[in-house]
């Protein structure tokens, strides 16, 4: 049976194994549109792989690791890098490649564009942009067949899994097309609507000078056209600053510089924006719906790329936050910008507006003053929460972009290889650790100083710079969401412990961080590798600044704990206060709940979790007693060799990360600090166990498979 | 995670919507190695109890009359690669015996009920109705999640 159909054998029947896109062109071409030259490889081709590759049983299983509804956006993204990787790693089968390369072969552009076509992608609900990958410039056909897979594993981008049900994605059932379309190179190009969903009376054309990949993927911002839907009349227009144009390089796509004479010059004149409002609407009496249009001029000729239903996202619910999350994905320029921000504005402000706070004298201020500066301290930890929201969780997406360069350009055996890579070395939070290992290694030495420690008066003059360095840089540093508390007492304790036992060093070797960067720099060469290097530094800045501003927020919050501490000591009542600071401090200092792990089930009898499952965050295997820890007690009664058991690893408890056998965390995801921290000292870590902290005690002997992501209790 | 609630559905869909399962008992003659059969089985109400019957002359009987630790297979498999994320399986660990009138005659009709094309069979006279006092279940989702009830005794 054929795997690839042509445009002019598309008829109606073949929706279905055409998709959305590919069944749309066709129907432009029959009425005369002029669309690209375009093969459509069809969704049989989709399913003879995953069918015959076992890779459907191998997506079902790791979509039914843990229900979605427990899922964090962080694990979804995580599960669709793991997808991702699945399909670009698993050869196709010699038999459908060698059918596959008969029928694409004589009809081959030299350059295609391979695009995404999924079936259902034509209705009104499914088609709402984003969700799937879309390749310009390949060459060659073995390239098309690489991306091929790389468009079919879009199927289950992050995107996708989390409109599932809006998009009914079903294992069993899901299928993806692909079209392999001549790469047309326009002078200018754009998208435009039949309707502007902002109000229906208008249309809208957008357009830049190139290809309109720029436009559609946020890098290049286009010049936009309202006109009157009925009319076509032109009601505005608003020019964009003009700098960069989107043009095909030796591979893909590359950013340069605009003409001069092009950077005043809108990219459309009026007859052409108008030529453009008649294509829409030609697409829309076509399909008896307004449409969506991606178009392209090329020496004169307009010619439609595609054509889609105006997208509608799903409605909101109240909390939805995906259209949020589906803003994270940012351009390499746009996350560039944020770095900037974050790391010359943001974290020093951040820093100094925390040193302002620990100098005020609490002890000074009148009740009333007092009162006051709780609240303006709650008010300042919501700000900065806040700007972790808008501006430094979005730049974790540079640790993203990353992962998915390196994986597409090495293809490891292990998809998180890319985190070795960004050397969580010059994080904060082991950078504490490094500290408190040396104060160990003296107090090894001279047991007797532990005593200084205790009292907190520190005379020796090898420990008293780092002990002193120490207080200064992380003294308040202990006070995360549950585990305030770094006494003197507690210190002394830690160090007791880390001195009389064997501990974990980080294992931090450069030399393998050389050999890989190695690795993955020299299947580059030229200005690519440039650009390569340029992404890896990228993601090296995200991925440290997302972990420590945990550390800088923490300081924030330690602040306002001390306030609200010294307004209690004086007798204020915390109804005094305003509801949200109460409910701040209420969340700041709160416990998670630890519950029975033996949950009666009801008639039956005694429940007892054997073995859970979670994700596989650092490799290794590891077999000890379990410790839960919730509060900051808890943390330092913590003891070498023992299974550390929390609900979500704070910057606070790394400290005694080190004397621990292996990690189970409730929270899950590769990036979280947990993971970092446990790959970074080398302990197996299992993260993400719904209620790990309810089903495991304190005592429990547990092992850690942090190779499979399983905690087996008993 | 699947919850205490969904753990008791799903034993109770998989000890009272299957059929069959899998009875391993420890061979009464040397090797002394596990010996596996497909049953009919049942289950009672409270999932206390397994039921299941055999003619007096099977080694399985045997088997259990010298060794009562029995355990059980019990699955939803449906043969497809979609039993790896989708299959529940549970594991009875129990202890046999044979159930002796007038105990019987109440055990019967519930066996029966659910298997009544094998009403010849059961009322054979050589025919034993064995009931295994469950002592624990070992359920497992997901591939690999698992979880332990002990019933209540």
């Amino acid at each position: 049976m054929s795997l690839v159909l042509h445009l002019d054998e598309v008829g109606a029947r073949h929706r279905h194994l055409a998709g959305g896109k590919g069944y749309a062109l066709a129907v432009l071409q029959r009425h005369g549109i002029p669309v690209p030259p375009t093969l459509i490889v069809t969704t049989r081709a989709y399913e003879e792989f995953v069918a015959a590759t076992g890779l459907r049983g191998r997506i079902l299983l790791e979509l039914r690791r843990k229900s979605f509804q427990e899922m964090r956006w962080e694990e979804i993204w995580d599960l669709a890098l793991r997808l991702r990787h699945l399909f670009h790693t698993t050869p196709l089968p010699p038999d459908l490649a060698a059918r596959l390369r008969q029928e694409l072969a004589p009809h081959l552009p030299e350059r295609s564009v391979v695009r995404s076509s999924a079936p259902g992608e034509d209705s009104r609900q499914t088609s709402f942009a984003g969700l799937h990958a879309s390749f310009a410039n390949v060459a060659g056909l073995e390239a098309v067949l690489e991306h091929l897979k790389l468009v079919w594993a879009s199927l289950w981008s992050d995107a996708a899994l989390l409109y599932r049900r809006e998009l009914g994605l079903d294992v069993r059932k899901s299928a993806m097309a692909v079209l392999i379309q001549e790469m047309v190179v326009g002078d200018r190009s754009g998208v435009a609507f039949g309707q502007n969903p902002q109000d229906p009376a208008q249309a809208v054309v957008e357009a830049v000078y190139g290809l309109n990949q720029g436009l559609v993927d946020g890098t290049v911002e286009p010049d936009r056209w309202l006109l009157d839907r009925a009319t076509g009349q032109i009601l505005a227009y608003r020019t964009a600053p003009k700098g960069e144009v989107l043009l095909p390089g030796k591979e893909g796509v590359r950013l340069a510089e605009l003409a001069p004479a092009q950077r005043q010059e809108p990219p459309l004149n009026e007859a052409e924006v108008l030529q453009i409002y008649r294509l829409v609407r030609r697409c829309e009496e076509i399909f008896g719906a307004p449409q969506d249009v991606e178009w392209t001029f090329k020496g004169g000729q307009l010619v439609a790329l595609q054509s889609r239903p105006i997208s509608t996202p799903p409605p909101e619910g109240e909390g939805d936050q995906r259209p949020w999350y589906l803003s994270l994905r940012r351009s390499f320029g746009n996350l560039k910008a944020l770095r900037r921000k974050v790391e010359e504005e943001l974290l020093p402000a951040m820093n100094r507006e925390a040193e302002v706070l620990a100098a005020k004298p609490l002890k000074k201020l009148d009740e009333a003053a007092l009162k006051e500066e709780v609240i303006s301290r709650s008010r300042s930890y919501r700000r900065w929460k806040k700007v972790c929201w808008d501006d430094f969780i979005p730049l974790a997406h540079g640790v993203r972009l990353f992962g998915q360069i390196y994986n597409d350009a090495v293809k490891p055996r292990d998809p998180y290889e890319f985190l070795d890579l960004l050397g969580a070395a010059g994080m904060l939070a082991l950078r504490r650790n490094r500290l408190l290992m040396e104060m160990a290694a003296r107090v090894r030495e001279q047991p007797e100083l532990l005593e200084e420690v205790r009292r907190g008066q520190v005379r020796d003059p090898e420990l008293q710079p780092l002990w002193r360095t120490f207080m200064e840089e992380f003294g308040d540093l202990a006070c995360g969401s549950s585990t305030c508390g770094l006494s003197s007492e507690t210190l002394a304790s830690l160090l007791e412990e880390m001195a009389h036992r064997s501990i974990q060093a980080e294992r931090f070797d450069p030399r393998k961080v050389e050999d890989l960067q190695g690795q993955f720099l020299s299947r580059f060469s030229g200005e690519k590798r440039v650009e390569m290097a340029q992404y890896l530094e990228l993601a090296r800045a995200s991925y440290r600044l997302r972990d420590d501003d945990n550390l800088y927020l923490g300081k924030i919050a330690a602040q306002f704990l001390r306030a609200l501490e010294e307004y209690r000591r004086r007798g204020g009542e915390l109804r005094e206060l305003p509801a949200d600071v109460q409910e701040l401090g209420g969340e700041l200092t709160a416990t998670p709940a630890k519950g029975p792990g033996a949950v009666g089930v009801t008639g039956l009898g005694r429940l007892k979790a054997r073995q859970l499952i979670g994700q596989p965050a650092s490799p290794g295997l590891a077999r000890g007693s379990a410790r839960v820890v919730l509060t900051a007690d808890e943390l330092f009664q913590f003891r070498a060799g023992e299974v550390l058991v929390c609900d979500a690893l704070d910057p606070s408890m790394t400290l005694v990360v080190p004397l621990a056998a292996g990690i189970v965390e409730r929270r899950g995801g590769m990036l979280i600090h947990g993971s970092i921290i446990a790959r970074e000292y080398g302990i197996p870590c299992v993260t993400g166990v719904p209620r790990a902290t309810r089903l495991i005690h304190t005592g429990d002997p547990l092992t850690v498979d942090g190779y499979l992501g399983i905690v087996i209790l008993g | 995670m699947t919850d205490a609630t969904e753990i008791h559905q799903i034993l109770q869909e998989l000890l009272q919507g299957q059929r069959l399962a899998v009875l391993a008992t420890v061979a009464a003659e040397e090797p002394r190695r596990p010996y596996t059969n497909l049953i009919a089985f049942t289950a009672t109400a409270d999932l206390k109890e397994v039921l299941f019957a055999t003619p007096r002359a099977t080694r399985k009987f045997a088997d259990l009359t010298a060794t009562p630790h029995v355990s059980l297979l019990v699955d939803n498999r449906s043969h497809r690669e979609t039993d790896f994320g989708e299959a529940a399986a549970v594991t009875v660990l129990g202890t046999a015996s044979e159930l002796l009138e007038p105990e019987r005659e109440r055990y019967q009709a519930i066996y029966l009920a659910k298997h009544p094309y094998l009403r010849d069979f059961v009322t054979a006279p050589t025919c034993a109705l064995i009931r295994v006092r469950v002592e624990k279940y070992i359920l497992v989702t997901r591939f690999q999640e698992v979880h332990e009830v002990v019933p209540a005794s």
